[in-house]
């Protein structure tokens, strides 16, 4: 029986029929006609845009833009700054991950929830609040009468300022990936190598680093391929100084030229893509060489004492923890209180008018933040309902086309919210057969986030649906229930919190999304996101900040209902909570 | 309740054949176990019976009804085979009270909410769990989850109980107990039962007859005491009790399934498996000797020297070696020393083709 189980994890494209069971074999192709839709269709549409002048096959855009020395310094800019970003990811996360992982420093819980919220801060609110805190405009610093002087320059508008807020805003990545893999250290392998002589700096080198090496590669690399396709943070920060990368070129193209540029930009998306992709397989290269499976008793695998040392360390990460995110809020909460930008904050003249302003006066706040709502939990419903199905046909009936789904899932959430955008834009603009055009209206959007935040929603369900044992649903069958019935009695509410975990998380991460509806939005149609970057695109940088306070404010309240309901859930359902 | 007849099973995972051409016929109300090593397709075979799996080849058929046959293009899914199972996991749903749990398949079944608590008080009595009705399977223990899976089945009344490894998740000290109240179950209910087991006393303490398994083929089915009286093969001789299986040569074939075979210097006297007895060769004979066959006395002709002495509560058990390389368990009422001399005297054996079922 364990063979027989082992056989079918390593052989599950050849059982053809592993259960019989035709109805779930319906259900299968019911499934995969709109996973293909959604997720595959724009990417295949962007590619044969690329490679069609006028509508014959043609390598034309490729040369315009291969040739053009604009996209090779984008490029270059690029790797630059996701490379340096990455860096300082790999060192903030590092860190953070070991001394959290293996030490016996106080208020574990609430250094990880602190810790993830740069990550779940939609990046142009990084960049924002980061903006305010630096720079002679500064209301944070004018207060305390600390601004330089007016004109000298903004020290984040370069190519550095853009790897650091990159760095912190992906440094969970690396924490978390890297935390998982420490929680599975066993703790027999520190024990056999501390027996053996092993100590201080020797177990690290030589056992707890080669041993972690898997998780730090990829958190690398996931670091690295996000950080490419940033949009908000080298939007805020590059086109004010005239600094290009790969997203912000596109975006600025197709701003600038509408979609006659399609080519092209097909062309550059298929780079962006290119390199990511390229992020990905080095990671898998790198990978499928360290097959550490780790056997043994996972427990904590080391309580590192730090004894006097403790305060010490404690007080470092809280520091930097306040430095990357409570000062920078800080800032951006001083600004939405300031009368006018550029005006000195005192206690006399702070005002909540911005916030009054944008709640209830300017219609264009009020609608944005309708239809961010609708957007994403029209998403956050509409991909709960599709991966419940989904998800328990991949998990229960593998087979090579559900494998195939495994992969494909991910293309859209891997690819630059950009490239995706426009794959959109090129696919729905109209319609083929139908003759309908979906640009211009707020389905484009949904359409689009339903194939970027797919994999958000699957992931979780899954993750319960393979801990689930099957013997559950097996004994319901013996009872005489059928799949429909099997699906509502059982596994429905067994896979209930985890299908709920994941709709929050598409909520929180659709409700403040901008790379995507940046391209997408039309007037009328404005997402959050939108709204923020192009309010302080227009030099209206208080009621910017003001809208921004408040999708934080938002923010930090459901990631606090995940936190309440982390223990009701299945391991692994709250991403910060491995 | 209905006999279970299986004729000439196969069931392939990929290239590997998890069941091969296996035929079992099982009487209305019997108690098999199917027996043997992990990977041996035991479980396959009880998957294959609740239609969990269907096979490649083969029929099944369930009181005359045929519910696989692949030949025939017929396959009744387990949700229409009124077929109760344990399993290992006890595989109650955590979201439902006890009760609900037990009730589940006449939910199903769509009968009145009257006739289901009925049955649920019923079944709930029958395994001594009236009390818990109300609590959630997470409050119970082990043993008391496993009972609850036990009395879902009961309600459904099915045609055959399943059991997939029932005890595994128990400690000792409850596995006895559970034997027991699975054979109550079986005597109240008349069930026929088909229980999956890799534990030979299990098997033994419960079953009517026990089926064999190696390498997807049943090696032997027969009752717990043929089996280790009388092992077809190596595989059984091995796997079922304690004991050797010794090569001889030199056997002589008398009546009434008796023979003589030469062990050393000595000439024993043992029964003889009747198809080595009627066959052309005895070239490949073992002896297959029990530990309680074999008694330590100073004067026997056979020697042998001990290697090995372990206390086991009320008498020794050494290993003894004979010969070069050939070694014997048996029972001694004084500790011996390492290295002793002893003399073993042989008082019955079984001697059988030691080449049987390894071609197959």
């Amino acid at each position: 029986m364990q063979a027989t189980g082992r056989l079918r994890g390593v052989l599950p494209g050849i059982i053809a029929k592993p259960n019989g069971n035709r109805s779930s074999d319906r259900l299968l192709i019911w499934l995969v006609v709109p996973v293909f839709i959604i997720s595959i269709l724009p990417i295949l549409r962007l590619g044969f845009e690329g490679v069609m002048v006028g509508g014959v096959p043609s390598f034309d855009y490729f040369h315009d833009v291969l040739g053009n020395s604009s996209t090779w310094r984008a490029t270059a800019n690029s790797l630059y700054t996701a490379g340096l970003g990455t860096i300082i990811s790999l060192l903030i996360g590092g860190a953070f991950a070991f001394l959290v992982a293996l030490t016996d420093i106080r208020a574990k819980a609430a250094l990880v929830f602190c810790f993830m919220i740069p990550m779940m801060i939609p990046p142009q609110i990084t960049a924002l609040s980061w903006v305010q805190l630096t720079g002679p405009s500064s209301a944070l610093l004018n207060a305390i009468g600390m601004a330089p002087p007016l004109g000298s320059p903004q020290p984040l508008y370069s190519a550095e300022g853009i790897a650091l807020l990159l760095g912190i805003q992906h440094a969970s990545i690396v924490f978390l990936t890297l935390r998982a893999n420490l929680r599975m250290l066993p703790r027999e392998q520190i024990e056999a190598a501390r027996l053996a002589g092993a100590r201080g700096g020797r177990l690290w080198w030589q056992i707890i680093l080669p041993l972690t090496s898997p998780g730090l590669i990829a958190g690398t690399a996931m670091a690295f391929v996000t950080a490419l396709g940033n949009f908000g943070i080298p939007a805020m920060l590059g086109i004010p100084a005239g600094y290009q990368t790969l997203p912000t070129l596109i975006y600025q193209k197709l701003a600038g030229f509408g979609p006659s540029v399609l080519g092209e930009v097909s062309v550059l998306a298929m780079l962006i893509g290119a390199i990511a992709i390229c992020g990905v397989a080095l990671h898998h290269r790198l990978l499928s060489k360290r097959d550490y499976r780790l056997m043994g008793m996972v427990g904590r695998p080391l309580d590192v004492k730090l004894g006097a040392r403790r305060g010490l360390v404690e007080t470092a990460l809280w520091t930097v923890l306040v430095a990357i995110l409570v000062i920078p809020l800080l800032a951006l909460f001083t600004t939405a209180l300031v009368p006018a930008f550029g005006v000195k904050l005192t206690f006399a003249n702070a005002t909540f008018e911005a916030f009054h302003e944008v709640m209830f006066v300017q219609p264009s706040t009020i609608r944005a933040f309708q239809n961010s709502f609708v957007l994403s939990v029209g998403a956050a419903v509409t991909l709960v309902l599709m991966c419940l199905p989904l998800a328990y046909v991949m998990v229960r009936r593998p087979s090579n086309l559900t494998k195939l789904i495994n992969l494909l899932v991910e293309v859209p959430y891997a690819l630059p919210g950009v490239v995706l955008a426009i794959a959109c834009i090129l696919l729905f603009i109209r319609i083929p057969l139908i003759d309908v055009s979906l640009y211009g209206t707020l389905a484009i959007i949904f359409v689009a986030y339903l194939a970027r935040f797919l994999v958000i929603a699957l992931r979780p369900v899954m993750n319960s649906f393979t801990q689930l044992d099957p013997a559950l649903e097996e004994a319901a069958q013996a009872c005489g229930a059928g799949l429909s019935r099997r699906l509502r009695d059982i596994l429905l509410p067994l896979a209930a919190p985890s299908a709920a975990a994941g709709a929050l998380l598409v909520f929180l991460t659709a409700f403040n999304e901008l790379t995507v509806s940046a391209l997408l939005w039309s007037a009328g149609n404005e997402t959050l996101g939108v709204l923020i970057f192009n309010l302080d695109d227009s030099g209206d940088t208080v009621l910017a900040s003001a809208v921004a306070v408040l999708v934080v404010l938002v923010v930090i309240a459901l990631m606090s209902c995940f936190q309440l309901a982390a223990r009701r859930l299945p391991k692994g359902v709250v991403p910060w909570q491995t | 309740m209905a006999d279970i007849n299986l004729s000439r099973i196969t069931k392939c995972f990929g290239d590997y054949r998890a069941v091969n051409q296996v035929s079992l016929d099982i009487a209305d109300g019997e108690f098999v176990a199917l027996l043997g090593p992990s990977g041996c397709g035991k479980t396959t075979l009880l998957r294959l019976l609740a239609g969990f799996e269907e096979p490649d080849h083969g029929q099944i058929s369930l009181g005359g009804q045929i519910m696989a046959s692949p030949e025939n293009n017929i396959m009744v899914s387990p949700e229409d085979r009124n077929l109760g199972i344990v399993f290992q996991s006890y595989a109650l749903w955590p979201h439902m009270t006890v009760a609900r749990n037990v009730g589940y398949p006449l939910e199903v079944r769509g009968l009145s909410r009257a006739d289901q608590d009925r049955k649920i008080a019923e079944a709930l009595d029958i395994v001594a769990l009236g009390p818990y009705a109300d609590r959630s399977p997470s409050e119970l223990s082990g043993g008391q989850r496993q009972r609850v899976a036990l009395a879902r089945c009961l309600v459904m009344e099915p045609r055959a109980v399943l059991l997939d490894e029932p005890l595994a998740n128990l400690d000792v000290h409850l596995r006895e107990t559970m034997q027991q109240a699975f054979l109550d179950f079986h005597r109240r209910t008349g069930a026929t039962m088909i229980y999956v087991t890799h534990d030979q006393a299990e098997a033994m303490a419960m079953a009517d007859r026990i089926a064999v398994m190696d390498k997807g083929h049943i090696r032997q089915m027969a009752a717990p005491e043929t089996l280790y009286r009388e092992p077809a093969d190596l595989m059984v001789a091995g796997f079922v009790g304690a004991g050797a299986v010794l090569p001889v040569q030199g056997v002589t074939v008398g009546s009434n399934g008796n023979c003589s075979v030469q062990l050393g210097q000595s000439s024993i006297k043992a029964r003889i498996c009747p198809k080595l007895a009627d066959g052309l060769t005895t070239a490949n004979a073992g002896l297959c000797l029990r530990p309680e066959d074999v008694w330590v006395t100073d004067d026997a002709p056979l020697r042998g020297q001990v290697d090995d002495c372990v206390y086991l509560g009320g008498r020794f058990r050494l290993s003894v070696r004979i010969g070069a390389d050939q070694t014997l368990p048996v029972y001694a009422n004084r500790r011996a020393r390492i290295g002793d001399q002893v003399g073993l005297q042989v008082n019955d054996g079984w001697v059988f083709d030691r080449m049987s079922g390894e071609a197959a």
